[in-house]
């Protein structure tokens, strides 16, 4: 069955909680404990409706609040796919959340509030889930039993948000409004009536015909090697096998590739998967290759086809979302972490700072505080292998760890 | 019966790699193994990620005490065959040095005990990683973990401070002692796992599948009368029943489910037409609304 990964967006209180335990509700998807929870602390609450926002925020803190804080992974099912639907949320505070939710989703569901329209938040969101290049993006304008089902109010937001999206860097992501009311469940997983004005799918039909696209996937084959296993027993005993995962596109036994960093050549002698051995390995399979020749491979290495090399270089200019409290510096240190390779890195130049409402850049911001987004060139203590994040989603893109406090600070996407 | 198993694929391709991540960025990783079917999963995923090598790290049981006997012989059986390393440690022997107090009364369990006697484990063996089977679908404060989740040296989770994880890099830096708990089958359901058993020929134990068990009712679940282990009021009769277990948990918090699926396949059936979640025969989660939540704070798994 086909998996579809969703991630929500949208600022705090536009509904997106509400849509996903409504979309649950109406699919059936909720077992009946689950039901009897939700009904249970609605009436505590003293609401006369049930707070679908209860079957995601599962947090104490949330469930006081009303707000989510951290992303809920929320698995259902239909006839046709099972999606996977990260559930992020809106508060500023936690954008990092959300990018963590965004950042493996292949279409986004961008909430409007009817009664607010588009606002800064709305925009931040629709950059970041721009900056990712996720593929498909929902805009469902949520609360139309608010504003009395207006299509007046539909075409107004529409416009405004029609406005951010002729200026947005990745034109092909494909973008589709739909009038919504979470808490009603109008044009969620029933078409509406209240709304004859629309003509459009209900969202989640909408989400069922989506093109399979495996965005993932696209670009030539990397295989950064993961760990190297060497079993030493008597039947394996000269086994040299290295572990990882196949990205962008695939392998063959007979191949000829290239070791990266030190340009070694040799062949694929066999794929494993397990105990058994495979012709070819598929985008995004786990497998273990043997090369031919004996040469020195080691984690952080990566094997290329020969003649298809990404970039190597010590240097590099990405966009980067920072995510940490304390500010990012010119001459910082930070740990880049590019795939399963680190390098130890320093701030070079920030080259300028991006509005997310794409209403222009600063190009004399000398640090980053949390959330901001801006166009950063790095030097590092070693080479890596990459290449542009616009043609290879995996090998394009890094986090940045900070040494002293191990945590993960930023994103980023090289250009 | 839909045969199709690409997503089991693609959740099997991601647990591999998560597995292969400890063992390269860890130095003591240990599985814990609780003989339930989705650590018995764990250990099938580890076993196809380092073959033809052995595991590279060891299995970790937290004993209760109050488990039942069919998994400890099931676990034993397990180790012995593949050749793996197992530690235990017992609740038993935490009570007995005072260092937790055994509950009493009707819903008196182990599983809370559980905690103490785990990260004094992690402590005795200086484990920088512990990987665990706990899925995303299970409840709705475990629907918030990350696959590294970083735990500080009292084995606490900061859940409101989470690392950001994104695409499928894991950060495992941590400082000397802390530790991180890893989920390789976070977007697993429980359809999933039984997929994969089913997909795997795994053998599981005997109690997961339709048998006679003496047992009784209380709070409309059904208890093992058995083996003496859940506390049983004089008035609470005994009764005969097909029934079996959808988690093995500790036996004095884990209730039956009426069930005539004898096998893998009929299982597979059972949970897709279930229209009760797998926690819900868990009397743990039922104490309180965030019961999980707290317990995931203290350290538990
Ligand atoms: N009338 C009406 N109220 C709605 C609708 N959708 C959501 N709400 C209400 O709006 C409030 C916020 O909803 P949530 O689902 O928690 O919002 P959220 O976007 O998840 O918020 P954060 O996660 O904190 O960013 C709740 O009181 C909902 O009941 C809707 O379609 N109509
Ligand atoms: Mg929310």
């Amino acid at each position: 069955m086909e998996v579809l990964k969703i991630a929500t967006a949208g600022s705090v209180d536009d509904g997106k909680s509400t849509l996903i335990g409504r979309i649950l509700y109406d699919t059936k998807s909720l077992t009946s404990d689950k039901l009897k929870a939700i009904e249970d602390k609605s009436e505590q609450l003293g609401y006369d409706y049930l707070d679908f926002s209860l079957a995601t925020d599962g947090l104490m803190a949330e469930r006081e609040q009303g707000i989510t804080i951290d992303v809920a992974h929320i698995y259902f099912s239909t006839k046709k796919k099972s999606y996977i639907i990260a559930d992020t949320p809106g508060h500023v505070e936690y954008t990092r959340n959300m990018v963590t939710g965004a950042s493996t989703s292949q279409a986004s569901i961008v909430l409007i509030d009817a009664r607010k329209g588009v606002i800064e938040q709305t925009n931040r969101h629709f950059f970041i889930n721009n900056l990712l290049r996720i593929k498909d993006v929902v805009v469902a304008i949520n609360k139309m039993d608010l504003v009395d089902y207006s299509e007046e109010t539909y075409n107004k937001i529409k416009a405004d948000f029609s406005e951010l999206m002729s200026k947005r860097d990745y034109q092909d992501q494909k973008i589709t409004f739909i009038p919504v009311s979470a808490l009603k469940g109008d044009n969620v997983v029933n078409k509406s009536d209240k709304m004859p004005w629309y003509t459009g799918d209900a969202l989640l039909q909408h989400l069922e015909d989506l093109d399979k696209n495996d965005v993932f996937n696209v670009g030539t084959p990397r295989f950064p090697v993961q760990y190297v296993i060497r079993p030493k027993t008597e039947d394996f005993h000269d086994f040299r096998g290295y572990a990882g995962k196949v990205y962008g596109g695939e392998l063959s036994v007979g191949d000829d590739i290239m070791v990266l960093p030190s340009k070694t050549r040799s062949k694929i002698k066999d794929i494993y998967f397990y105990d058994e051995k495979y012709q070819t390995a598929s985008r995004r399979s786990s497998v273990t290759i043997t090369l031919e020749n004996d040469i020195n491979v080691s984690r952080g290495d990566m094997i290329v086809k020969d003649g298809d090399l990404p970039t190597i270089d010590k240097q590099f200019t990405a966009n980067v979302c920072w995510m940490d409290s304390e500010n990012l510096t010119v001459g910082g240190k930070y740990i880049v972490q590019h795939g399963v390779n680190k390098v130890l890195a320093k701030v070079d130049r920030i080259n300028h700072k991006i509005n997310p409402d794409y209403s222009g850049i600063d190009k004399e911001a000398t640090s980053l505080g949390v959330n901001d987004i801006a166009s950063v060139s790095f030097k590092l203590n070693k080479p890596i292998f990459f290449d542009q994040f616009k043609n290879h989603r995996t090998n394009g893109s890094f986090i940045l760890i900070d040494p002293q406090s191990n945590n993960t600070v930023g994103a980023g996407f090289i250009q | 019966m839909n045969k199709d198993t690409s997503s089991i694929n693609s959740l099997e391709n991601e647990a591999i790699y998560i597995m292969r991540e400890v063992a390269a960025q860890f130095e003591k990783p240990v599985l814990l193994f609780s003989g339930g079917k989705d650590s018995i999963t764990l250990v099938r995923l580890a076993v196809k990620a380092f073959y033809p090598a052995k595991v590279p790290f060891p299995l970790m049981h937290i004993d209760t005490g109050h488990n039942f006997p069919e998994t400890i012989e099931f676990r034993d059986r397990l180790v012995k065959e593949l050749g793996l390393e197992l530690i235990v440690r017992n609740v038993q022997d935490s009570i007995d040095e005072g260092k937790v107090k055994e509950e009493s009364g009707r819903y008196a369990s182990r599983n809370m005990l559980q905690t103490t006697t785990l990260l004094d484990a992690i402590e005795e063996f200086k484990f920088d990683a512990c990987i665990g089977g706990a899925r995303r679908d299970e409840e709705k404060a475990r629907a918030k973990e990350r696959i590294f989740s970083v735990r500080d040296d009292f084995g606490q989770w900061d859940e409101k401070n989470q690392r950001p994880e994104l695409f499928d890099m894991l950060n495992g830096d941590i400082e000397h002692g802390q530790n991180v708990r890893v989920f390789p089958i976070s977007n697993w359901t429980e359809l999933d796992v039984w997929s994969y058993i089913e997909k795997e020929n795994i053998e599981i134990p005997s109690i997961y599948f339709a048998h006679k068990r003496k047992v009784f009712l209380r709070d409309g679940m059904i208890w093992s009368a058995e083996d003496g282990i859940v506390y049983r009021d004089d008035n609470e009769e005994v009764l005969e029943k097909m029934v079996r277990f959808r988690t093995v948990g500790d036996m004095s918090c884990t209730a039956a489910v009426l069930s005539d699926a004898v096998s893998i396949s009929k299982v597979v059936e059972e949970i897709r037409d279930s229209t009760i979640s797998e926690r819900g025969a868990r009397i743990d989660d039922k104490r309180s609304e965030a019961a999980m939540e707290k317990r995931k704070q203290q350290g538990y798994f």
